[in-house]
């Protein structure tokens, strides 16, 4: 039973935080460097200056709660989701899972252009998640909150809690793995899947003389880039707790290790605020702040690792009937290829997905639900109008 | 232009401290006893109580300043060492290196065990490493281990050793194996309890490596893939991290003491092997010397090369490596003596990394035996000449 929810920080978590803030010990920095060993200092200053004085949370949480939010209690645990509403005749139920160091406000920019009605009363059914460990969703109390549990959550959510037959569903980063395992587990319930990135890990599950020049090139790319930009990746894997107590506890060291990945991975060219403005990246940040759930959200790191070592390592896992990791989905798939991110070739992800569509974009980065809003609800709404059944139920509606 | 120095933390950084400790915003753990997302819970909120209330910084002061401590300035940069000469006159210098997350403070037991012993005792040198403690922390670019073999020789010399014994472990490893390279007539010998990650040894397009040395290769990249995460972000990613463990009394702590944890025998407890104050006294001087953004310079330099061995890189002095059980994995012999002229080696019955800190009489026993290896060498002509200690023995 879903119930309204209405986002409200307790004041004193709020005061707690600015104080914090302005006690910062402050480290020295390497001199004369800009972001090559990782968040400026100069920036970092100014945005938690910005923090401390002139951001308004209030304010933001007005914008939050004006869309719709529910909590619902889904298989034992508390799911946090915004449910809103297409405005048109045929809307098509669609599930938006993010990733991480972003939360749910990664898609707050696309809402009203998916529920909006095109000149057909073609919209969209808007649902976005909570994943567990992260935002306004449960923190879970144990082991075992991998990509595949969460697949079964938000299905859940969507069929049992919401009562959609057939849904679409879109993620980027963890999000892509979410709505893979969907589609692996749980296809009778969705008419397609929109991807903006390829999960790194189907490379490193091939012997790597199975591999073509151009899937060679595919996986020294991903090996260079985990060697340079991946450590925060293997540290959240292995050692998050370690990782967490000082994130925690110092809202600068929070802010400087979530920023940093908006810096690197988005289609910025060096200048962070070409892209997000600082109101938004703090918005994210102090919702990590105030859940505190920088640690539960490292902890997804450490399932993917399980997971990971699972696969590569467990031949019995193979021969599993129920295990479907590494097998190929059959529910229609698009990607949509922005800027920055590493993603495979189309054969390749063709040996993982059924690729439909694959969009090359012009600009937008990793976070092209708050980069390029535009670019990407006009890509999902292309594909999902394109499909088969959703023709047949727009024909049928249209007879009606 | 060496001075001598006294180590004296005003009391508001203390205070201060103690109030940062007392304020920590706890995060939270699925069951507050588990190890294995990295430090439980438990034990870091219990060791944070004893650093607030119980923990007196001012008794590792004292001890400290036992020693004669000097801050001397060379080639523009500050160094902080102690400098405890043996009872026994002429005898050899040794220069202990400390790695990360380290410092001085690891060989406080090993000073009374490798100057006062009748038989064979050193003169000792034990520096900061630039970004440690009381060095230097400039914050410029090219603090690497080459730049501080250079600087290591040339404290030796201004304060009359010409040839002396280097001893590292960790990045004490790299810039003891720089030394020998670098300035090969300036050692005796070099003695290692640990083979620096990035080393790799000459070897011809047709040479092999057994089963044996790519076993432990396997072993060793196992280790780094569970244990190494750190080394990872402190070489991309040092600033980003560096904020939080800055502002964060228990972040800096778990971080320092996660590798203790890594690097130690995984069957104990942490206090098993090392005492609270121990541990404590290492990870305030850190946050008193706001030095842990500094002390991780060496693992993001763009200088700091790949340890590899050149046609003519051999080292010609003599060798001596302490192989402790922890961690468990080390480069084979073979591998080692690829590059290194390995007179002596020792598989110790028990110990970690921080072996000076967890064993310190075996660390000092077998520093002591290596030495009289070399004096046994001398006299045989084989390799240098360690006169000194020959002296010393007859």
């Amino acid at each position: 039973m879903k119930k309204p929810f209405k986002i409200n920080i307790e004041q004193s978590i709020l005061d707690d935080l600015k104080n914090r803030i302005a006690d910062t010990r402050w480290t020295d920095e390497i001199q004369n460097s800009k972001w090559e060993y990782g968040t400026n200092r100069s920036w970092l200053k100014e945005l938690c200056d910005y923090w401390q004085t002139s951001f308004n949370w209030r304010k933001q949480e007005e914008y939050l709660n004006l869309f719709k939010n529910y909590k619902a209690t889904i298989d034992g645990v508390e799911l946090h989701f915004i449910h809103q509403k297409g405005e048109g005749n045929i809307s098509v139920p669609l599930l938006l899972t993010h990733g991480w160091p972003d939360s749910f406000v990664r898609f707050l920019k696309i809402i009203p252009m998916l529920t909006k009605a095109d000149e057909n009363g073609f919209s969209f059914d808007v649902i976005i998640p909570s994943i567990p460990g992260q935002g306004f969703s449960e923190i879970p109390k144990e082991s075992g909150m991998n990509v595949k549990r969460i697949a079964k959550l938000f299905t859940s959510l969507m069929t049992e809690e919401l009562g959609y037959e057939k849904f679409v569903a879109h993620g980027g980063d963890l999000g892509t793995g979410i709505t893979e395992q969907i589609a692996l587990y749980h296809a009778e319930s969705l008419l397609g899947i929109h991807l903006t990135d390829v999960p790194y890990h189907h490379i490193l599950t091939i012997p790597p003389d199975k591999l073509n020049d151009t899937e060679k090139k595919y996986l020294d790319d991903i090996t260079k880039w985990q060697m340079t930009e991946g450590a925060y990746n293997m540290i959240q894997s292995t050692k998050p707790q370690t990782l967490a107590y000082g994130l925690n506890d110092s809202p600068v060291g929070l802010a400087a290790w979530i920023v940093e990945k908006f810096h690197t991975w988005s289609d910025c060219h060096g200048d962070i605020e070409s892209c997000f403005t600082k109101d938004e990246l703090l918005t994210n940040i102090t919702i990590y702040w105030a859940t505190q759930t920088i640690n539960s959200s490292f902890r997804h790191y450490h399932e993917a690792m399980k997971d990971m070592m699972q696969t590569m390592y467990n031949p019995l896992k193979k021969l599993n009937p129920f295990d479907k990791t590494g097998t190929k989905t059959e529910v229609p798939t698009a990607i949509a290829e922005f800027q920055i991110d590493l993603l495979p070739s189309k054969d390749f992800s063709n040996k993982f997905f059924n690729v439909q569509q694959w969009t090359k974009m012009p600009k937008g980065g990793h976070f092209a639900a708050m980069e390029q809003p535009e670019l990407l609800a006009e890509d999902i709404r292309r594909f999902v109008i394109e499909l088969e059944s959703v023709k047949l139920k727009t024909q049928q509606l249209a007879l009606a | 232009m060496k001075k001598p120095f006294k180590i004296n933390i005003e009391q508001p950084v203390l205070d201060d401290l103690r109030k940062r400790i007392l304020a920590t915003r706890w995060t939270d753990a699925m069951d507050e006893n588990d190890w294995q997302y990295g430090i439980s819970l438990s034990y870091m909120k219990e060791l944070a109580t004893y650093w607030a209330n119980d923990f007196d910084w001012r008794k590792t002061e004292d001890a400290i300043n036992t020693y004669p401590n000097f801050i001397t300035e060379i080639d523009g940069y500050k160094i902080h060492y102690l400098h405890i000469k043996s009872k026994t006159p002429d005898a050899t210098p040794l220069i202990i290196s400390h790695g990360w997350p380290g410092s001085f403070l690891e060989m406080l037991k090993v000073i009374p065990l490798l100057t006062n012993n009748e038989v064979l005792s050193f003169d000792l040198v034990i520096p900061s490493l630039l970004g440690f403690g009381f060095s230097d922390k400039s914050g410029k670019e090219g603090i690497n281990s080459t730049v501080m073999a250079d600087l290591w020789v040339k404290l030796m010399n201004e304060l009359g050793y010409e040839k002396f014994i280097a001893q590292g472990g960790d990045l004490g490893a790299i810039i003891s194996t720089r030394i020998a390279l670098k300035y090969p007539d300036s050692l005796i010998g070099l003695h290692l309890n640990y083979i620096p990650f990035n080393y790799k040894p000459y070897m011809l397009a047709d040479q092999k490596l057994t089963k044996e040395e790519t076993d432990e290769q396997k072993k060793t990249y196992k280790f780094f893939m569970t244990e190494g995460a750190y080394a990872l972000i402190q070489g991309t990613k040092p600033m980003t991290l560096s904020y939080g463990l800055n502002d964060s009394p228990v972040g800096l702590c778990t971080w320092i003491l996660q590798i203790f944890k890594s690097f130690s025998n995984p069957k104990k407890d942490l206090e098993e092997l090392f005492n609270k104050n121990g541990l404590l006294s290492l990870v305030t001087l850190f946050w008193v010397t706001h030095s842990i953004r500094s002390s991780m310079s060496f693992y993001s330099d763009p200088k700091e090369k790949l340890l590899s061995f050149g046609k003519d890189d051999f080292i010609k002095v003599p060798v001596g490596i302490a192989r402790y059980p922890y961690p468990d994995s080390f480069p084979a012999r073979k591998y080692i003596e690829r590059g290194y002229n390995v007179q002596h080696w020792k598989d110790m019955p028990s110990g970690g990394h921080f072996a000076a800190m967890e064993q310190p009489d075996l660390f000092a026993e077998d520093i002591r035996e290596f030495a009289m290896k070399l004096n046994y060498l001398s006299e045989y002509g084989i390799n240098s000449k360690p006169k000194k200690i020959l002296n010393q023995l007859t």
